[in-house]
């Protein structure tokens, strides 16, 4: 493969180095999560963290295991960076995006550290293009402070009712309400249109849901416009498990194969709706 | 009410309710005796279509007691219940209709694969009464044909085309679009089709007359028509005159019917004199006004509502007469086999009241 043949020397500038045969693998999770422009990076040995935030409502990080990369060497304990997500993903499909079986781009990414670009080499059918994106300063992630301790309800659907479900939503209804419950009606979306109300409830011994644990009857709204982006994780998905917290704030995980059958995942994390919700 | 739709039905309600999307922006539910009368009317009231869902239609069918309940939804909210045709079939089980009169809701449940349920609490108004009426004379002209031969023809119209003239002889059906005169020569195109009397299962001639009405109601109709595979009756008589509902079908060639649809469209062409057929008239949207009909006497008078408008502005063009098209079709049942007879709808309208000068 023509990345390879990169001299050792060139190697040791970087502070990261990460390479993948199949850039799709990376690019298709980053466009589940593209909401907005700029994306922090933030890479440790153990992989690669992507995260994208919307008004410190909403949070979004797509993780792909240091495993998933044909090779991945950090320097550092922690490399952080922000750059624009969408040039990166114009970049990362720069050949076209064909889908072709066989044929796919191969990606070298190399960051130097602080102040300096971030460098990609794409290459397919012997064609090489070398990208450099700039970086900025990464801003601090929020912290939702949502720990496994703290989850209330929990529960794991396959991903297909829910892709349903959501495809069907009333976007003119300004939230969603969730309710998650040890008895009827378990597991409900709820959305308030101008049309009416709508309610999809799923059983919680439904064989579409793999995981239910709920202990507290819990009722919880969120705004449409913050979730609405999670549904390109969901299609991506094939499984999503939903937990809220004491808080009601939600986390929405999502478990994603990509083109090699490989595990990865999305998660997003979203603020309850500060109005006083009715049951 | 309380009704259940399961199985395939479900669909054939779905597409129902897209049909009648075509006509007119509000559904107007009625569960009588006979059955659900779904209906819609199109803002200038001048097409109306109906769909009777027969008991039979229904695995469980109750209707308010003790009094006639009418109401009518935004069409689009109750679309928004059967979100995907396709996916209708292979989820859903069943669909229960609810009415709860206090909170004036009318709650649509689907029972779907995998437990999942989803619930659909609409809002509607009451609503008046929405029937067209008609005098009971019979009509000249009476055709039936499968509703492939009319999609077949209306697809070679341009989508945006509004009205299209039909008109007859003994042997021919030609359908035509108008071109302005002051058209864009280099843009217009006149289309013109023929058919033969061969390719209708019936076709009766009384009298050589046209009519102008607009496609996009048709479409509407056609489309669920031709996923049904019934036959389309066609009728239509002298511009100005009334038409009449088809007696019931020989029971022979139905046997349960659990379905009527009826879709009713204005004609709008000029007539000169009382004999022959005039030329077509300027689009469908020039001509009408869109002041909402007086209820008043619970019926849809679109012929004298025309005709207050022509006389209010004196920019339209003179001299509409028009008559109404009325399209039927009827679904036999699919399963059931008792011989229920056919409640046939009465469907009138009323003769329009004079003639235009």
């Amino acid at each position: 493969m023509p990345l390879s043949t990169q001299s050792q020397a060139d190697d040791e500038q970087y502070v990261l180095v990460a390479s993948l045969d199949n850039a799709r693998n990376l690019s298709n999770l980053l466009k589940a999560i593209t909401f907005k422009d700029h994306a922090i990076f933030s890479a440790t040995p153990n992989g690669l963290k992507v995260t994208v935030e919307e008004s410190k409502c909403l949070q979004a990080n797509a993780f792909i295991q240091a495993e998933i990369f044909q090779e991945f060497t950090i320097r550092e304990d922690s490399v952080g960076f922000q750059v624009n997500l969408t040039v990166l993903l114009d970049c990362l499909s720069i050949f076209g995006g064909s889908t072709v079986p066989g044929v796919s781009t191969a990606l070298r990414m190399c960051y130097r550290g602080y102040g300096y670009p971030l460098t990609l080499f794409l290459e397919e059918g012997g064609v090489v293009t070398v990208c450099k994106i700039n970086t900025q300063e990464p801003e601090e992630p929020v912290d939702f402070e949502f720990c496994s301790t703290n989850v209330t309800n929990k529960v794991i659907l396959q991903s297909e009712s829910l892709k349903e479900a959501f495809s069907e939503l009333d976007m003119t209804s300004e939230v969603l309400q969730i309710t998650m419950s040890p008895s009827q009606p378990y597991f409900r979306l709820s959305t308030f249109g101008n049309s009416g109300n709508a309610h999809y409830d799923y059983p919680k011994d439904s064989d579409m849901m793999e995981l239910f644990r709920c202990d507290k009857t819990q009722t919880n709204r969120y705004k449409m416009s913050l979730l609405k982006p999670s549904t390109k994780a969901l299609a991506l998905s094939c499984k999503v498990s939903v937990r809220t917290d004491s808080r009601g704030f939600l986390s929405l995980q999502y478990l994603v194969r990509n083109d090699d059958g490989q595990i990865c995942f999305v998660e997003y994390f979203c603020c309850p709706d500060e109005e006083v919700e009715e049951e | 009410m309380d009704c259940v739709v399961t199985g395939g039905n479900v669909k054939v309600l779905a597409k129902a309710i897209n049909s009648l999307s075509r006509i007119g922006d509000e559904l107007y539910v009625e569960p009588q005796e006979e059955g659900l009368a779904l209906r819609s009317v199109n803002s200038s009231r001048s097409a109306y279509a109906c769909f009777l869902f027969a008991p039979l239609f229904f695995s469980r069918y109750t209707i308010p007691r003790g009094h006639t309940f009418r109401c009518k939804i935004a069409i689009k909210s109750v679309q928004a219940v059967f979100r995907s045709l396709a996916t209708l079939e292979k989820t859903v089980e069943k669909c229960h209709i609810e009415l709860d009169e206090q909170k004036n809701r009318l709650t649509f449940t689907l029972h779907c694969k995998h437990g999942l349920m989803k619930t659909h609490n609409l809002s509607f108004q009451d609503s008046e009464s929405l029937q067209a009426v008609f005098d009971k004379d019979s009509y000249a002209n009476v055709f039936r044909c499968n509703p492939r031969l009319l999609v077949d023809t209306v697809v070679h119209f341009p989508p945006s085309l509004e009205e299209v003239t039909v008109s007859v002889s003994d042997e021919r059906m030609w359908f035509r679009n108008h071109v302005e005169e002051d058209a864009d020569q280099s843009k217009a195109m006149l289309t013109e089709l023929c058919l033969a009397s061969e390719e209708f299962d019936h076709f009766g001639v009384k009298a050589h007359n046209g009519v102008t009405f607009c496609l996009k109601e048709l479409r509407g109709l056609l489309v669920f028509a031709e996923s049904t595979g019934l036959p389309i009756s066609m009728y239509f008589d002298e511009p100005g005159r009334a038409c009449t509902p088809p007696p019931p079908p020989p029971p022979d060639d139905f046997m349960n019917d659990d379905i009527d649809c009826y879709l009713i469209a204005m004609d709008t062409s000029i007539a000169p004199g009382p004999s022959g057929a005039g030329p077509p008239t300027p689009p469908l949207s020039d001509s009408l006004c869109s002041k909402p009909s007086a209820a008043a006497n619970h019926r849809t008078r679109p012929h004298s509502e025309e005709e207050e408008d022509e006389t209010a502005d004196s920019g339209r063009p003179p001299n509409k007469k028009f008559c109404s098209l009325f399209f039927g079709s009827v679904l036999p049942a699919s399963s059931q086999m008792t011989t229920q007879p056919v409640t046939s709808q009465q469907v009138l309208a009323s003769d329009s009241e004079e003639d235009v000068q």
